[in-house]
């Protein structure tokens, strides 16, 4: 029988991967828009879990937005790498390094 | 179901509607005025404001209006708050209006993105729920992004947007993460149920306070506090001066707001878990903030350290409602409103701070180095004498605005019993008023580098020399701004 934890221990261990993806990784720049959608799937693994837990809709009706506003954020985040690709010419993380200090 | 359909209470979002509707006004003008008369767009945007400013009057009636079934609330809080971020985007979009026209960015889009950002923040500072909380948060950072990388040629720009959008995106993720911990631990979104849940007692603690630690996570990312602060220099260094502006003025607000709503208003029951976790960021971003603004050369990024630390002595006013774990209403409200107070009075210098380097910047030239304040006394005395206003209001000496706003939030901080960082906060302003002054020195002792007349248009003058003047002139009657905080949330709480 599958238990509440163990949907909450699956949404701690991707949240966890999208986090060490965001700081581990140094070289592509869409691996780590990548990280960051699957932080938000991570979240709404929680939510929906929770929403079946506690016999509450608004739960699943909050997902319904987070995956909306993950598509107009992964939008909105391509466009600036395009932008971004015009004038580095690159998508290495490590080329981000012109504001210091 | 949908017999059951009840039209909500359009009557406390009209503010609101009233924006989205000219958003769409102004979208359409751009379209076919755009290309000959930019300037329509531009003053639609603050005929708009305007419109929502005596909306948000008209409507206000001092009561607390709940609608859109509980998820939207109307108090005397959030008109205040509203009303001040009319003003500081305002502002802004005087301040900004010619910097934009030499660089040709003053594009329909603009004036979009700052209408929608400005949506944001409203929906932010009305949120009842914890959904309504993230979608005014999204919809004010993703406009921000957009606002950052509008100078699309600029390398530096398009760089300092990448930063701000991955590190807003994980801090976003991060609020998600807590808000889901706090749902499933109380069993509501509503930010009034999150509280009652809590109040009786039978919710999951353990879970609860693994959903605050990220949540305080996600506050902190948005005010820009230490540990959470590495977006705010880069971006404030990067971003075109007018969008540094926008993003170190009225989001302060919405932040404030954002962090009031969740953990005032709906955690106050783990007041003695996030006190803890506040204090610390509070004590850590004015020392890091303090120290790191002393090494910087570009005044724009030791504004931003400036902002880290300014954040912080205003989180010391947030954190000092509670003592010992006894809530006294009094000592409560006192706070808080000495946060408020804080707040506003920062927007008020933040924006004068930006508008002086945009005064002294000009087609071709950005004036983002403190080498080009030097010896602004001889080329303006009335300017150099605005801006030592503003930063001896930043560095808190008296008798000016941020004075008093220091004074206030120190002496919540005494009262509640954390007399040592009350100690270490006046000895980091003290670090502080080093970095401030030696803008006056530099503007007062030195001779010019940068000997051309100041092109500025007169707009841009006659708002930077009433922003310089309010500063003033409220720091000669600091009670009554108090005043009008604390009874804005007498009356909200």
């Amino acid at each position: 029988m599958i238990s509440l934890s163990h949907y909450l221990i699956l949404g701690a261990i991707l949240f966890a991967i999208s986090i060490v993806g965001i700081f581990l990784n140094r070289k592509n720049l869409i691996v780590l828009l990548m990280a960051i959608e699957l932080m938000l799937l991570a979240v709404n693994l929680n939510f929906v879990a929770f929403s079946h837990y506690l016999n509450d809709l608004s739960g699943q009706i909050f997902v319904f937005f987070i995956l909306v506003v993950a598509a107009a954020e992964s939008g909105i985040g391509l466009a600036i790498l395009v932008v971004l690709f015009r004038n580095l010419s690159s998508i290495d993380v490590e080329d981000l390094d012109t504001l210091r200090g | 179901m949908l017999n059951n359909f009840v039209m909500p209470d359009l009557y406390p979002a009209a503010p609101e509607i009233f924006l989205l509707l000219m958003s769409f006004l102004v979208l359409f003008v751009d379209l076919v005025f755009g290309a000959t008369h930019r300037w329509i767009a531009a003053m639609l945007t603050v005929i708009t404001l305007l419109g929502c400013a005596a909306l948000t009057l008209v409507t206000s009636d001092g009561q607390t209006t709940l609608t859109f079934s509980n998820m939207f609330v109307d108090d005397l809080l959030s008109d205040f708050l509203k009303l001040m971020s009319y003003l500081a985007v305002i502002m802004m979009l005087v301040y900004s209006r010619q910097y934009l026209g030499d660089r040709g960015l003053d594009r329909g889009e603009f004036y979009v993105l700052v209408l929608y950002a400005t949506l944001g923040m409203m929906v932010m500072i009305s949120a009842a729920s914890l959904l309504t909380m993230y979608l005014g948060l999204e919809l004010m950072s993703l406009s921000l992004y957009g606002l950052v990388a509008i100078d699309r040629e600029s390398r530096r720009a398009t760089e300092a947007a990448m930063k701000y959008f991955v590190l807003g995106a994980l801090a976003s993720g991060l609020l998600l993460y807590g808000m889901s911990m706090i749902y499933g631990a109380t069993g509501s979104l509503e930010i009034g149920g999150v509280a009652q849940a809590l109040y009786q007692g039978h919710s999951e603690k353990p879970v609860l306070v693994f959903g605050l630690v990220f949540l305080v996570a996600g506050i902190a990312f948005k005010l820009g506090l230490v540990p959470f602060h590495m977006w705010i220099p880069d971006v404030y260094h990067g971003a075109p001066t007018a969008v540094t502006m926008f993003i170190g003025s009225a989001p302060k607000l919405a932040a404030f707001a954002m962090a009031l709503r969740l953990l005032v208003y709906g955690l106050f029951g783990l007041a003695m878990d996030w006190q803890k976790m506040l204090l610390i960021m509070a004590v850590l971003s004015i020392g890091l903030g303090n120290l790191a603004a002393i090494a910087q050369t570009n005044i724009k990024r030791m504004l931003a350290y400036s902002a880290i630390s300014h954040m912080g002595y205003m989180v010391l006013g947030l954190m000092a409602g509670v003592i010992g774990g006894q809530i006294d209403p009094f000592t409560a409200v006192n706070a808080y409103s000495s946060a408020l107070y804080y707040t506003v009075a920062y927007v008020l210098m933040s924006l004068g701070a930006f508008g002086m380097v945009l005064l002294l910047s000009r087609a071709g030239y950005e004036a983002e180095n403190l080498e080009d304040f030097k010896g602004l006394n001889q080329r303006s005395p009335w300017f150099a004498a605005m801006m030592l206003i503003i930063m001896f209001s930043m560095a808190g000496i008296p008798f000016f605005i941020g004075f008093f706003a220091k004074f206030a939030v120190l002496l919540a901080a005494i009262k509640a019993g954390y007399t040592a960082v009350a100690v270490v906060a006046v000895m980091f302003s003290l670090v502080g008023a080093f970095y401030y002054l030696r803008v006056v020195k530099l503007m007062y002792f030195d001779a010019p580098v940068d000997s051309a007349p100041i092109a500025a248009g007169l707009d841009l003058r006659v708002m930077l020399s009433l922003n310089g003047l309010a500063i003033a002139a409220f720091g000669l009657f600091p009670d009554a701004v108090m005043l009008v905080c604390t009874t804005t949330l007498m009356r909200s709480l």
